[in-house]
């Protein structure tokens, strides 16, 4: 059997033969194909988030020394699924007061930004919904339109916690996009494209090593905080800061409309990790991936679980930040190292070092940042603990 | 060029429908048992006092307007990126010349406090 | 692809109709997020979709966003309903009027140069190496007056600050 056949394009040539010999014009042939790829996309996406939802319950219980879920199927498999139907039938509770068709529109426009971004993220190659040549910025775009959807949710609940929470995690998304897109911009500035199937393409040199999580470390690092704030995942998930707004912007949601808030919240985060391995962790490459196709998926889906796997262990692991250390983080820490990073990245690659020189110095400096950069995190963090110590210095009394 | 957005209108078509399909599926099969204290908003048990749309601090508009500074630096920065191979050493010193009058501004942003979150 | 034009352009009319005329400020402000996402998908249209992508990004993530902030800073505006005439009203409409004639005179005067070929592949590319190379002193003065609009709006926040 030639292995190399197996191809998902060999499939897609087979289908729209046969499709074709069935008798249907193409450019109805076309919009068949969009609408099929458009639905197995949605189908995957979404059935995805019920097996995602246990694996990070169950990796949560596991780091923090619980069982998780074990009663509904074995190892707890269908509890999603029961609370999935648990939630379709709940009764749904609209606040007196509330302006309805905003209140019903915020859960709607949650899911429908997630769905979107599904669209630019290559399986494998080739296998995209459309390689656009502004991927990456697409991906931003539809990420703005998520923070439009948790100011709607907040300000239509009529709930002063909803309108904080809401407020709250909007000026965190804003922060955060800054330093998510300067860290984007990196990866962009070696490969010199924005084409998501593109990048994954430049980093096939090397056997693995043309990644470039192993280059531009000090760029993943910056990605990997953002993405914990684009996620609204912990240490970042002030949203949900249960001591302080109870359960942020969508506290009055119930029912199905909360079940959609959580559905965006889970499969925002599988889509940020699968753009962090389309980024950083070289996409679907692979070994033998040049000769047979297929395996890109396998990679793919394997690289973005490790990603998915370590934002789970920092949320079950971390401890919640304060609103302004978080704010604090992203403007005076990882907004400044951004900048640099940029500068001194667009300078080494424009030196002309012969090839794997120009990866070494890229490797030296990113290291260089980071262990600088924490090294005056630590001077400040230090100095703001004495400071604060030498305020609160009881008095001895006098003898 | 303009396959590629056929595409993603077919996509943005089905997955706005999507969201609605499944309240719609939801509103058939939940029970509707509304009464005046259950739709009452969730305050931990305590009654709303005054309005909830409160008046918000100057922060949240201090922050979103240095967002919006830098967003729009990134966004210019994005074709430098891409075009960036076929640039001279010069020209991306140009663009450097860019990040640095920016960083001038967050810096002077840094300095005035107005990065502080009170 | 007019029949499509023309959807568009009506369902962005309709909302830019909406934001004057919403009684409510918020609702206001996401029909002007439905105007601009309606422009953006005309660019798209186009074959612009850089300048799409950068019409979503700006305009719906941050001008949307601090606009909604700006409304809930003012407290006297954020009453569940405003009138939608103030008395400056008469001076408003010559305004908008005077503002009108004049984009339509420039429209249909000044002839724009077309090229009829198809967008280049690269266009990025090319935006790009445009930027740095011959509209260089345009774009080192973004930057200037950004980082002039950024003091700017640090001092006057800051004013407001110490008012209260």
């Amino acid at each position: 059997m030639d292995w190399s056949q197996i191809d998902l394009r060999t499939v897609g040539v087979l289908w729209n033969q046969a499709l074709q010999n069935a008798g249907i014009a193409p450019p109805l042939l076309t919009v068949i194909n969009w609408v099929v790829a458009a639905v197995v996309l949605l189908f995957v996406g979404l059935n995805m988030v019920i097996g995602l939802i246990w694996l990070e319950r169950k990796i949560a219980a596991r780091i923090q020394d619980r069982l998780g879920p074990n009663r509904v199927g074995p190892f707890g498999l269908l509890q999603t699924v029961a609370d999935a139907l648990k939630l379709l039938t709940k009764e749904d509770v609209t606040p007196t007061d509330a302006d309805r068709i905003t209140y019903n529109l915020a859960p709607a426009l949650a899911v429908f930004h997630v769905l979107m971004t599904l669209a630019v993220i290559p399986f494998a190659d080739g296998v995209i919904g459309a390689d656009l040549n502004v991927g990456v910025l697409y991906i931003v775009a539809f990420g703005s339109v998520g923070s439009m959807a948790a100011l709607m949710a907040g300000w239509a609940s009529n709930n002063k916690y909803a309108l904080v929470g809401g407020f709250r995690v909007v000026a965190q998304l804003l922060s955060y996009e800054i330093p998510l897109v300067f860290a984007m911009m990196i990866p962009v500035l070696a490969a010199g494209t924005m084409r998501m199937n593109g990048l994954a393409e430049a980093q096939g040199q090397f056997g693995g090593l043309g990644w470039y999580v192993w280059v531009m470390p000090c760029a993943f690092f910056i990605f990997l905080a953002a993405t914990l704030a684009e996620g609204e995942r912990a240490p970042f998930d002030l949203l949900e800061a249960e001591s302080e707004i109870v359960a942020g912007f969508n506290i009055e949601y119930s029912g199905m409309k909360f079940a959609w808030f959580f559905l965006a919240f889970f499969l925002n985060s599988w889509v940020l990790s699968a753009i962090g391995t389309t980024l950083f962790l070289g996409g679907w490459q692979g070994p033998f991936v040049d000769r047979i196709p297929a395996l890109g998926v396998v990679y793919f889906f394997a690289k973005t679980m490790v990603m998915f796997w370590v934002l789970a262990w920092i949320r079950a692991t971390f401890p919640r930040l304060r609103i302004d250390q978080m704010m604090d983080f992203c403007w005076k820490f990882l907004v400044p190292l951004a900048l640099v990073l940029l500068v001194g990245t667009a300078i080494i690659l424009k030196l002309g070092l012969p090839s794997p020189f120009d990866g070494l110095a890229l490797l030296v400096w990113n290291l260089a940042l980071l262990i600088g950069g924490f090294w005056l995190l630590g001077k400040a963090q230090q100095r703001a603990v004495y400071a604060s110590k030498r305020a609160f210095t009881p008095q001895l009394p006098r003898l | 060029m303009l396959e590629q957005y056929g595409f993603i209108a077919i996509l943005a078509l089905i997955a706005a429908v999507f969201p609605f399909v499944g309240l719609a599926v939801a509103w058939l099969l939940r029970p509707k048992r509304p009464n005046p204290l259950k739709n009452s908003i969730y305050e931990c048990g305590i009654e709303t006092i005054g309005e909830t749309w409160v008046q918000f601090r100057a922060q949240y508009y201090l922050f979103a307007l240095v967002f919006v500074i830098f967003d729009i630096e990134a966004i210019f920065l994005f074709p430098f990126a891409v075009a960036f191979n076929q640039l001279t050493l010069f020209a991306v010193f140009e663009a450097i010349l860019f990040v640095l009058i920016l960083a001038v501004g967050l810096i002077y942003a840094w300095r005035k406090g107005a990065l502080e979150w009170q | 692809m007019s029949l499509l034009f023309l959807v568009l352009a009506l369902l962005t009319l309709v909302m830019a109709i909406g934001t004057v005329t919403a009684r409510n400020l918020f609702h206001a402000a996401l029909f002007l997020v439905g105007a601009f996402f309606g422009v953006a998908t005309i660019y798209v249209l186009l074959e612009a979709e850089f300048l799409a992508v950068s019409q979503v990004i700006i305009y719906i993530g941050a001008i949307a966003t601090l606009i909604v902030f700006a409304i809930m800073l003012s407290r006297s505006m954020m009453g569940r309903e405003a009138g939608g005439y103030n008395r400056y009203w008469v001076a408003a409409a010559v305004g908008v009027a005077a503002l009108w004639s004049l984009l339509a005179l420039l429209l249909t005067t000044v002839s724009f140069p077309v090229v009829d070929q198809p967008v280049p592949a690269d266009a990025i590319v090319q935006i790009g190496a445009g930027l740095i190379g011959p509209y260089l002193i345009p774009f080192e003065v973004v930057s200037v007056l950004l980082v002039v609009a950024l003091m700017g709006a640090v001092m006057i926040a800051r004013e407001r600050h110490r008012q209260r």
